[in-house]
């Protein structure tokens, strides 16, 4: 998970708010750690060459603390350089900020979800909003497919969408950019090149790409940042990668950027206001948009926010008595001892066979992904859960054989196995 | 007329050139008497060997081969007629002939592995 | 020696093969040639015969059996031997683990997470194909993106068609076999695109599955750009040039749109060695395998390394006969172990014996280095004055080379010095995609004083 050090003081103010102060979503201590994983304390880097970064710097330091973010220190060139060995020569200081962490943003998203699943939620996949009415009491919300659901209360966190959105309920007051983000994707191999997340000092030009560890093992490289018109186009960029490339190589000299093993593209959604929108225009509609970065780390204490804002315009209903807590990790099987998994696998032999050689998962933890909530239907679906096809074959040896364990799952046929739903399917027919 | 290509019998790849048009082809640039009929055929009647597969009771794939080279203008054809073969009930084992003339060539169509 | 304490659930063997392809059913089948018949194949497959069983094309078997067979044949025969032999298959296996101490580590369905402790290991995992990743592709991610294996895994195992319109990157021969093998199941390949100027696929698959088709080959040109949103609607190929400094880079100006639903990606084999690198045994930064003495031994004493673990061979019968020398290298030494009375031990012993056995091999050593012309050569070292076959490949496509092997300078004790010419030999054509060999002579390697560095070159 990435973000990005310095915001605006409200925005801090939201993202500080992290998961162990939401007793109410992660209270239970087995479960939180479960979402949190392996996250390492790993701090938080910006590093600077200069005596103009030294001040910028010295800036966020002060910031840092004013904001009462704890532990930041900063550091000179031994120090630093004894911290976080392949880092070019040239940086002299950097600002430390050891509370900081990493997460699994798919894994926190899945938790989130399926958790909200657990406790009755119901999800609706490929459902394209097309109109929002309200009778006065009930919202009709339909589908591009012609669905149609009705609800006393709407609340529109539709990403980039989100302004189309709100114009359906009456709403013009949102408008998103879609800004383009290229991220490069290492080998393991190159994981322990780095310790930490590090940052360039903030320039006019921007926050600038970083180098970061990720809770696998990785390293990731990026992103950019380019305002974008289509909101589709998520396609990655020679001029991307390039950038990307140019200014990790002069950083991290050591760093193999010929290991990469995938580059992808994210859109952010940033919105017209210069902050979070989260209001209640009119009625019973709720946006919460333009969740730009840091919005993965702040998403816990908005969903807090958001859920009172929904409690008191829906009446202030009595509150669920046999509300689900727990969830087990995604990563259950694989922290078991080989004895506890031997034992497993004597009951459910498919956990024995293992699919994907490069991160080690077995065909029990695939169907597992297919019928936990939220369930996987997909592909994709499958590689974000469990890691599979994520390593350093990309699916070229199991993606065939995930294929297979999808459609006898889902019991559906073959050819209608996609990577990421609607028409991208995998195989066009029988050969014979 | 003459004509150069890259020899398919072995991984050595000899290029050979032939040139037609008076009583017999005159091959040279092989380098075995494989590699000599090879040429031989490749300028009056080229033929290939087919490796295709068949669908097997179970779902899944049973590799086949034509037992000897069949000819090059006839592969099309040939995948046509492999696509109608429906496999009798029971196992079938490497070598068990899965079809005896395979599309009028006269040559057989032969499984190359075990399957259900 | 068999056994099992299902307290501990472990097991014990004379030796472990990992991985049940053609090069570790080899293996096994010389260490029971040699005697050794305690043996455990670990394939992670529900059947023998590795990546075999997906190439149902011919051109297999014909320096080993004399004649052309399809890879299930190849495999085939290979298993009966084994089948035949009775040599133990943990089937639906896959190794976690391998310990310098030789332990394996594995997990099945049938067995549970378990262990074995072993005389020997034999590492055969293959290779891996290079994904797309690799190559950062701009564009979009859409469904309909392959790796040629996989795509031949999905025709050849499932009978499913992956696309009807195809554009294949790399002229490797995986590429060049399904160019063919989709053209045959009713897709249509448009071109093959190689970044090189010329193909690392062998001369007979461009004749047999390109040009009996009429698929253009497109030298020197890459694909620049995938589109399409949720299936794949076309790709951008265009010409690329060399640039010092760059290397390979598209020229402006020549981008061509090719509407396809399928991008296959034959970009190059990696030998699979994450066990091996877990094991931490040094790996070699150009075949990207273990460095290896003549008899395939891994710097871990008692663990080989044969196949395209090793080095990514043209054809898997020399696969199979590389995994002789491992085989009865590793015999030897089970042998070794047990006339001793260090196998089978204790577990605590095992490092120490493993020790004494390195330490009674090393009284001859020679370093094999290449001149960048040639590529790679395996073994890495030598450990005896024995003949000893070595394989290379080259770096470039050459014509009318020589090859030296020698010896840069050797010096005498009043300090002069002069290179050792060992071997030479010309041929018409060198090319990358063709491994070679040629045998260093006991003769040879007499001349050659210890710890000396013995250079492959090309002039």
């Amino acid at each position: 998970m990435i973000r990005e050090i310095q915001e605006p003081a409200e925005k801090q103010k939201i993202a500080r708010t992290i998961l162990e102060a939401l007793p109410d979503w992660f209270g239970i201590e087995e479960s939180r750690e479960g979402y949190i994983k392996e996250s390492a304390n790993l701090p938080f880097f910006v590093i600077g060459s200069g005596p103009e970064d030294l001040a910028t710097v010295k800036e966020l330091y002060e910031r840092g603390v004013k904001n009462g973010v704890e532990g930041l220190y900063v550091v000179g060139k031994e120090e630093l350089h004894r911290m976080e060995a392949g880092l070019s020569d040239e940086f002299d200081c950097a600002l430390v900020a050891p509370t900081g962490a990493l997460v699994c943003p798919y894994e926190l998203t899945f938790a989130a979800v399926g958790n909200a699943m657990d406790n009755g939620v119901e999800l609706l996949l490929n459902f394209a909003v097309t109109s929002i009415d309200d009778d006065g009491s009930r919202y009709t919300v339909t589908a591009a497919d012609g669905r149609k659901i009705t609800a006393s209360c709407v609340v529109n966190c539709a990403g980039i969408y989100a302004d189309e959105v709100a114009r359906m309920a009456g709403d013009d007051s949102i408008k998103i950019t879609p800004r383009r983000g290229e991220y490069i994707l290492l080998d393991k191999a190159e994981g322990n090149c780095c310790s930490h997340t590090i940052f360039r000092t903030p320039t006019k030009m921007g926050k600038g790409i970083l180098i970061s560890p990720t809770v696998d093992g990785t390293l990731i490289l990026g992103p950019t940042s380019e305002d974008i018109e289509d909101k589709e186009d998520k396609s990655v960029t020679q001029e991307g990668i390039d950038r990307i490339l140019s200014q990790v190589r002069p950083e991290m000299p050591k760093v193999n950027t010929g290991s990469v093993i995938r580059s992808f593209t994210g859109l952010r959604a940033v919105g017209n206001t210069g902050d979070f929108i989260i209001n209640n225009p009119f009625g019973r509609f709720v946006n919460v948009a333009a969740i730009e970065s840091p919005g993965l780390s702040s998403s816990p204490a908005i969903g807090v926010y958001v859920a009172e804002m929904v409690r008191k315009l829906t009446g202030d209903p009595a509150r669920k008595q046999s509300h689900v807590r727990t969830r087990r990790s995604l990563h259950w099987f694989r922290d078991l001892s080989h004895e506890e998994k031997t034992k497993l696998i004597a009951s459910e032999p498919a956990y024995g066979h293992m699919i994907c050689r490069c991160e080690s998962v077995t065909e029990g933890e695939i169907i597992y992904a297919i019928t936990q909530n939220p369930k996987a239907t997909d592909m994709d679906g499958i590689k974000r859960r469990t890691r599979t096809q994520m390593g350093h074959c990309q699916g070229g040896f199991c993606g065939p054989f995930i294929t297979k364990i999808l459609a006898d799952t889902m019991g559906i046929p073959f050819e209608k196995v996609t990577k990421h739903g609607r028409e991208s399917y995998l195989n066009v027919g029988k050969t014979k | 007329m003459k004509k150069t290509f890259t020899c398919i019998i072995c991984p050595k790849g000899c290029e050979i050139e032939t040139e037609t048009g008076g009583e017999a082809p005159v091959i040279t640039g092989y380098s075995c008497v494989r590699g000599k009929r090879y040429a031989e055929a490749e300028v009056t009647n080229p033929v290939r060997t087919l490796t295709t597969t068949v669908r097997l009771r179970s779902g899944l794939m049973l590799p086949v081969r034509t037992a000897a080279p069949v000819p090059k203008s006839m592969l099309f054809r040939c995948m046509e007629a492999v696509k109608a073969i429906e496999l009798p009930e029971g196992p079938v084992k490497a070598g068990d002939v899965v079809a005896e003339d395979l599309c009028g060539t006269g040559v057989k169509l032969v499984a190359c592995a075990d399957g259900q | 020696m068999k056994s099992f304490d299902p307290e501990k659930n472990e097991y014990c063997y004379d030796a472990v093969v990992v991985g049940g392809g053609p090069a570790g059913m080899s293996a096994a089948l010389e260490l029971y040639d040699n005697g050794i018949k305690d043996v455990l194949i670990i394939e992670r497959d529900v059947k023998l015969g590795g990546i075999l069983n997906q190439c149902i094309h011919p051109g297999f078997g014909i320096e080993m059996f004399k004649e052309e067979l399809t890879g299930p044949e190849f495999s085939g025969r290979i298993e009966a031997k084994v089948r035949e032999y009775g040599i133990e298959c943990a089937l639906r296996s896959m190794v976690l683990s391998v310990d310098p101490d030789l332990t394996v580590t594995a997990t099945s369905p049938d067995r549970g997470v378990y262990t074995v402790r072993t005389g020997a290991v034999i590492l055969a995992m293959g290779c891996r194909e290079r994904p797309r990743g690799a190559l950062n592709t701009p564009g979009t991610r859409p469904a309909g993106i392959f790796t040629a294996g996989a795509a031949q895994r999905y025709v050849n195992v499932y009978g499913y068609l992956p696309g009807r319109e195809v554009v294949i990157l790399g002229s490797g021969d995986i590429g060049l076999i399904m160019a063919r093998r989709m053209t045959l199941e009713g897709a249509h390949v448009k071109a093959v695109c190689e970044i090189m100027s010329y193909s690392g696929g062998l001369a007979r698959n461009i004749e047999q599955c390109l040009n009996d088709f009429n698929i253009p080959l497109l030298l020197s040109h890459t694909v620049v750009e995938t589109h399409g949103k949720d299936r794949l609607t076309g790709v951008t190929i265009a010409e690329v040039e060399t640039v010092p400094g760059k290397g390979r880079v598209p020229v402006k100006g020549t981008e061509q749109y090719i509407p396809c639903d399928t991008l296959l990606l034959s970009v190059g084999l990696i030998p699979e060695n994450e066990l091996t690198r877990k094991c931490g045994i040094p790996l070699s930064r150009v075949t990207k395998g273990p460095e290896v003495d003549q008899h395939r031994e891994t710097e871990v004493p008692g663990i080989y390394a044969c196949g395209n673990v090793l080095h990514v061979h043209d054809l898997a019968d020399f696969a199979a006969e590389e995994a002789r020398i491992a085989g009865k290298a590793a015999a030897k030494r089970v042998k070794e172990l047990r006339a001793s009375g260090q196998w089978p031990c204790d577990s605590d012993c095992a490092e120490a014996e493993a020790e004494d056995l390195g330490n009674a091999q090393g009284r001859f050593t020679a370093k094999l280095h290449t001149d960048g012309k040639v590529r790679y050569v395996v073994p890495q070292r030598i450990s005896a004055k024995e003949d000893v076959k070595v394989y290379f490949r080259v770096s470039d496509v050459f014509n009318d080379p020589t090859l030296v092997v020698r010896c840069p300078a050797i010096e005498y004790p009043d300090g002069s010095g002069e290179p050792l010419l060992l071997f030479r030999k010309r041929y018409a054509k060198l090319i990358p995609g063709t491994m070679q060999s040629v045998t260093l002579t006991r003769e040879m390697l007499d001349r050659v004083p210890d710890s000396y560095t013995i250079e492959f070159g090309l002039v």
